[in-house]
């Protein structure tokens, strides 16, 4: 199954991924022969399986409820892009 | 100095024929007189090597001792290091100076090694070939006009060359073993969970496990000794004591049970590296090995389930590199989305936005359980495989790649291409078993890696094989001409 | 058309742990920004959450209140959408395998019947953070603090039919989680938050309306306004030929409206997996057997033993049960005084009028159980009427004793019951309104009733109210038939 062009910006959008006008045609391609070689799993009879999600199985350790970080916003935030009272800015968001 | 592994160095230290501080300065020269022919740093950290080496001979001479007090390492750049760039070989982590230390870089800070620098990847560890970095393409010491695979292939390039005698590495789907097999190193990928992967920037969660790369199996214990262990702050880092693994490396091999997968023979190697491979098979059974043949009959689907899984998670793990609280930020963002699209849509390159659209796209509505839980499923079917398969045998023996290192430019048209190079390594990632590239002679001048597959916590036995088979040859000392 | 709402609601309760759900941070309401964000909470690169236990522990208890299947494994799951607030871009929740499955509470609505609601799921996930919009030279600011702490998803079933209804579910889920001491239950700083999932359908159809969700409602009051809003600004749509659209909806209580919120509308495609990075979490049955041995006595069990305890109307009971601090003050002022009726009248009445007055919490009342269960005694006694028990309940309400007994003692309210002092009283009452008794004596039977009051009033007023009513009234009677 091929993608078509929307389709590639519709996940490049979801994805949040600008791609110029140029790129799109070979980014089309090359996710087809991609998705073409990923396409190859059909073939295998998966009946009744279980899907694997970690190779381990092992299951989920619980951390004791206690606070031990402390306050690290100035070192934290030296390397942000963009800082003001504390706070990261973005462009303004709208709801 | 430089030509000499861990092991010589912590004997050389250990004897005071030479100080830390003294063997630190001779490679940082070493660095800056070689690396621009190979390009496999990415930051020297030239005067933070000085202190600590200064700090290692301070220790020594205080009485402590230890195989790693004052040995030179290097860290493959997705090692948080705290006040150091840690840039993923990434665009979109300009001006990251992590803010925190790995467990990994923590752990061997501690044993006393001393951090040369930041070594050079596939950008987000997403390649085999380390030409994805957005600080340039590596080239292999053996031959400056080849790659030296990947992702961790500065690592390789710079161990290989002698800049360094070791050096952390990660691996995803082979990405410590294809570069080790190109570059004629030792490389062991261990058991997921076996070292934590706090402070590991994550390509493929499920997947992703730290390791060592350096020239000899006796160096990887001594690194894996200092990288495994329980780390509270991973959920997927498993509660098991470190087995000894420098104990192991002397057990003899007799009665060892070796399985030769036919699927690993077939169409697609190089027959030349097929011959390399048997002869290592004929020399480990002079050491009292036994071979037989068996199948991995789900080995051919492994491609494209690991083609859904690591870009799946890949593409939830990049998420957060969004222009907001760190790394890079476009131009100017007209608005938020603008913000996002354009720092994410220049911060990445080509080989992360694929993947990353490959796998928001496997995980989109309608298409998850096509290619998703489809994908999860041959994972189990992999996993089966071997643990039907090491019911019969102790270690599973094959080719680490298909074919010899390739030229700087040669599959970049093609990632498809690219993504069969893994062929024969990211079983070893689906399952999540312990695997191990060692040197087994040259082709045209260009090194050949064998792979030792193990089953789980068996990293003692895969660097007990490995050793032995070091004591018998000597693959493992050619140095590249001109390093 | 006769209508039908049909309504059903996703609360989330911010769980009263100490720390947040992965990570070590503090989450105490108000901190400066981004000082409770840790490198987990941003979303720095390598690190990696790990599951608090105290969040799980909180949630089974959830889980065991309402009745619900509690799986023996529950998954975390991804949430994948850009957003500043989430700093991850993906959101750690529970999708497939939530930890508490089907379940259901029982409210008591306006007329004292019992309706019982279906809880679909429950289920754990971490709380974004917040964008501020005040301007920083047209950009927001994003304070990470919240982002993290652990939120409990609670899903009803549509089994809701009103807005009344409604406010009575979200009531009784406050009440639960405030009795479990899983969520303080405080609205205005966000701890628990709804979304009104609603929609409308001809009485009688069987297929659910197109359903609207109103996010970001945030008080009892609000909750029920805003369903009622979205009721009929949907009723109006379809009779004028509309269609309702499923979307989000924001309510603006300063305009009583909701309105669209375009902005997300956009079609949302999260991209649910498995968390990689968490491993699937184990719930034994030992474990669940240890909580349920710990459960309080939830506010449903709390009404039916004030019943059949105590003999309170369902409407007392249900009052006294609502909070698990009133139910214990009720109980502590029982225990002092052993008279539940008289003790729930007082909680009810003057005690819960002084705590409105004041917007108080009951926890903090002026007056404490021991205070007021001991004036009740006294008032059993005799030792003072019901009406001095106002005073000296206001007397200890402004602090001026320590105990009733104090009070009484030091102010001389205590009620006069010798019956000579009383006759002597009077004595002196009907002497100084002689003209009234002339007259009470020649009224006949029917008028002097009201004429009696008079004497009494008098009467009590001499005595400063002191004087036992029920003597009063006998002494009296006898003098002006004498």
């Amino acid at each position: 199954m091929a993608l078509e062009r929307t389709e590639v910006e519709k996940i490049a959008h979801l994805a949040r991924l600008g791609l110029n006008e140029g790129e799109i045609p070979s980014t089309t391609e090359t996710l087809n022969s991609i998705l073409g070689l990923i396409d190859q799993m059909q073939a295998v009879d998966t009946t009744g399986i279980e899907p694997l999600a970690h190779p381990l199985e092992a299951t989920q350790r619980l951390r004791a409820d206690q606070v031990t970080e402390n306050n690290q916003r100035d070192a934290y935030q030296a390397i942000a892009p963009a800082v003001e009272n504390g706070l990261y800015l973005v462009p303004k968001v709208i709801e | 100095m430089h030509h000499m592994t861990l092991a010589e160095i912590a004997r050389g230290l250990a004897d005071k024929q030479f100080s830390a501080e003294e063997l630190t300065r001779s490679l940082l020269a070493r660095i800056q007189q070689l690396d621009p022919q190979l390009n496999s740093f990415i930051t020297v950290t030239a005067d933070q090597a000085m202190s600590q080496a200064k700090a290692a001979d301070a220790r020594r001479a205080s009485g402590e001792s230890g195989a790693l007090l004052g040995a030179p390492i290097g860290h493959k750049d997705l090692f948080c290091t705290q006040g150091v760039l840690t840039s993923c070989g990434s665009k979109i982590l300009t001006g990251f100076k992590a803010p925190y230390n790995a467990t990994v870089v923590e752990k061997l800070a501690a044993a006393g090694a001393v951090t040369l620098g930041k070594l050079n990847m596939d950008e987000f560890a997403m390649g085999s070939a380390n030409e994805s970095s957005h600080y340039g393409p590596v080239k292999n010491p053996w031959d400056l006009t080849r790659v030296p695979g990947g992702s961790s292939g500065g690592s390789a390039a710079a161990v290989a060359a002698r800049l360094l005698p070791a050096a952390t590495g990660t691996d995803t789907g082979g990405s410590i073993r294809q570069p080790a097999a190109l570059t004629n190193l030792t490389g062991i990928k261990p058991t997921y969970g076996r070292v934590s992967r706090w402070g590991m920037i994550a390509y493929a969660s499920s997947l992703d496990q730290g390791g060592p790369l350096a020239r000899t199996a006796e160096d990887c214990a001594l690194m894996l000794h200092a990288m495994a262990g329980f780390d509270a702050k991973d959920s997927t880092c498993v509660d098991q004591p470190v087995d000894d693994y420098l104990a192991a490396l002397s057990q003899p091999l007799a009665g060892l049970r070796i399985g030769l997968p036919k699927e690993y023979f077939g169409a697609g190697l190089d027959a030349r590296i097929g011959e390399k491979v048997m002869a290592v098979v004929e020399a480990l059974k002079k050491l009292g090995a036994s071979v037989k043949e068996i199948s991995l009959p789900n080995m051919q689907h492994a491609i494209p389930a690991y083609y859904v899984i690591a870009p799946a998670e890949a593409s939830s793990n990049l998420s957060r590199f969004d222009g907001v609280r760190f790394g890079y930020r476009c131009e100017n963002p007209v608005n938020l989305e603008d913000l996002y699209k354009r720092s994410r849509g220049e911060g990445f390159g080509a080989e992360v936005k694929r993947r990353i659209m490959v796998g928001t796209y496997a995980l989109s509505a309608g298409y998850y359980d096509a290619y998703y839980i489809k994908a999860q499923q041959i994972r189990r079917l992999i996993k089966n495989d071997f643990v039907a398969a090491f019911n019969d045998v102790d270690v599973i023996l094959g080719p680490t790649t298909p074919n010899l290192a390739w030229k700087l430019g040669e599959k970049n048209s093609d990632p498809v291409a690219a993504y069969l190079e893994d062929i024969y390594t990211i079983t070893a990632n689906l399952a999540g078993i312990p695997g191990l590239s060692m040197p087994a002679g040259f082709v045209d001048g260009l090194p050949v890696g064998v792979q030792l597959l193990g089953n789980y916590f068996q990293e003692g036995r895969l660097l007990n094989v490995a050793h032995q088979y070091q004591q018998v040859t000597d693959w493992h000392t050619h140095a590249p001409s001109g390093f | 058309m006769q209508w039908e709402t049909v309504i059903g609601l996703e609360i989330h309760a911010q769980l009263s742990t100490q720390s947040k759900i992965f990570s070590a941070s503090a989450i105490a309401f108000g901190a400066e920004p981004n000082t409770q964000a840790s490198l987990v909470d941003l979303g720095m690169p390598g690190t990696l959450p790990v599951l608090n236990a105290e969040a799980v522990r909180m949630a089974c208890k959830f889980g065991l209140a309402i009745d619900a299947e509690i799986a023996p494994q529950n998954i975390f799951a991804r949430k994948n959408y850009f957003y500043p607030d989430l700093p991850k871009g993906y959101q750690t929740s529970q999708m497939d395998h939530p930890i508490v499955g089907k379940g259901f509470l029982d409210i008591t609505l306006e007329d004292g019947t019992q309706k019982r609601i279906g809880i679909t799921r429950a289920h754990l996930e971490e709380d974004a953070g917040k964008s501020l919009h005040e301007d920083f030279q047209g950009m927001s600011g994003i304070d990470l603090n919240r982002a993290g702490t652990p939120l409990l998803e609670i899903v009803s079933e549509p089994d809701i039919r009103s807005a009344k209804e409604a406010v009575a579910y979200v009531k009784a889920i406050h009440a639960l989680v405030r009795y479990l001491g899983i969520c303080d239950g405080n609205m205005a700083e966000g701890s628990l938050r709804c979304d009104c999932n609603v929609s409308v359908r001809p009485k009688g159809q069987a297929e659910f309306g197109t359903r609207a969700e109103i996010k970001n409602v945030n008080s009892f009051r609000f909750i029920e306004k805003a369903i009622n809003h979205e009721v009929q600004r949907q009723i109006e749509l379809i009779e004028d030929g509309g269609k309702v659209v499923q979307e989000t909806r924001l309510y603006d209580p300063n305009k009583d409206q909701t309105r669209s919120m375009r902005s997300k509308e956009e079609a949302n495609d999260y991209r649910y997996f498995p968390c990689p990075d968490l491993l699937p979490v184990v719930i034994e049955q030992s474990f669940l057997d240890e909580i349920r041995a710990s459960l309080p006595e939830l506010p449903v069990q709390k009404r039916e033993r004030f019943q059949a305890e105590f003999g309170l109307s369902a409407y007392d009971a249900d009052v006294l049960a609502a909070s698990r601090e009133m139910a214990n003050y009720f109980e502590a002022v029982n225990a002092v005084c052993g008279d539940a009726k008289l003790a729930a009248n007082w909680v009810m009445g003057e005690l819960s009028s002084l705590l409105n007055k004041d917007n108080l919490d009951i926890e903090q009342s002026p007056v404490s159980a021991e205070q007021l269960g001991g004036m009740i005694l006294r008032i059993k006694d005799n030792t003072i009427s019901g009406k001095i028990a106002k005073m000296v309940f206001e007397a200890l309400a402004a602090g001026e004793g320590s105990t009733a007994d104090e009070v009484i003692e030091k102010k001389g309210l205590k009620q006069v019951t010798d019956s000579g002092a009383i006759e002597k009283m009077l004595d002196e009452v009907l002497a100084a309104n002689a003209e009234q008794v002339e007259q009470y004596r020649a009224a006949d039977e029917a008028k002097r009733g009201k004429m009696f009051g008079f004497f009494v009033g008098q009467a009590m007023k001499a005595s400063k109210g002191k004087a036992n009513p029920g003597q009063v009234n006998e002494l009296l009677k006898n003098k002006l038939e004498g």
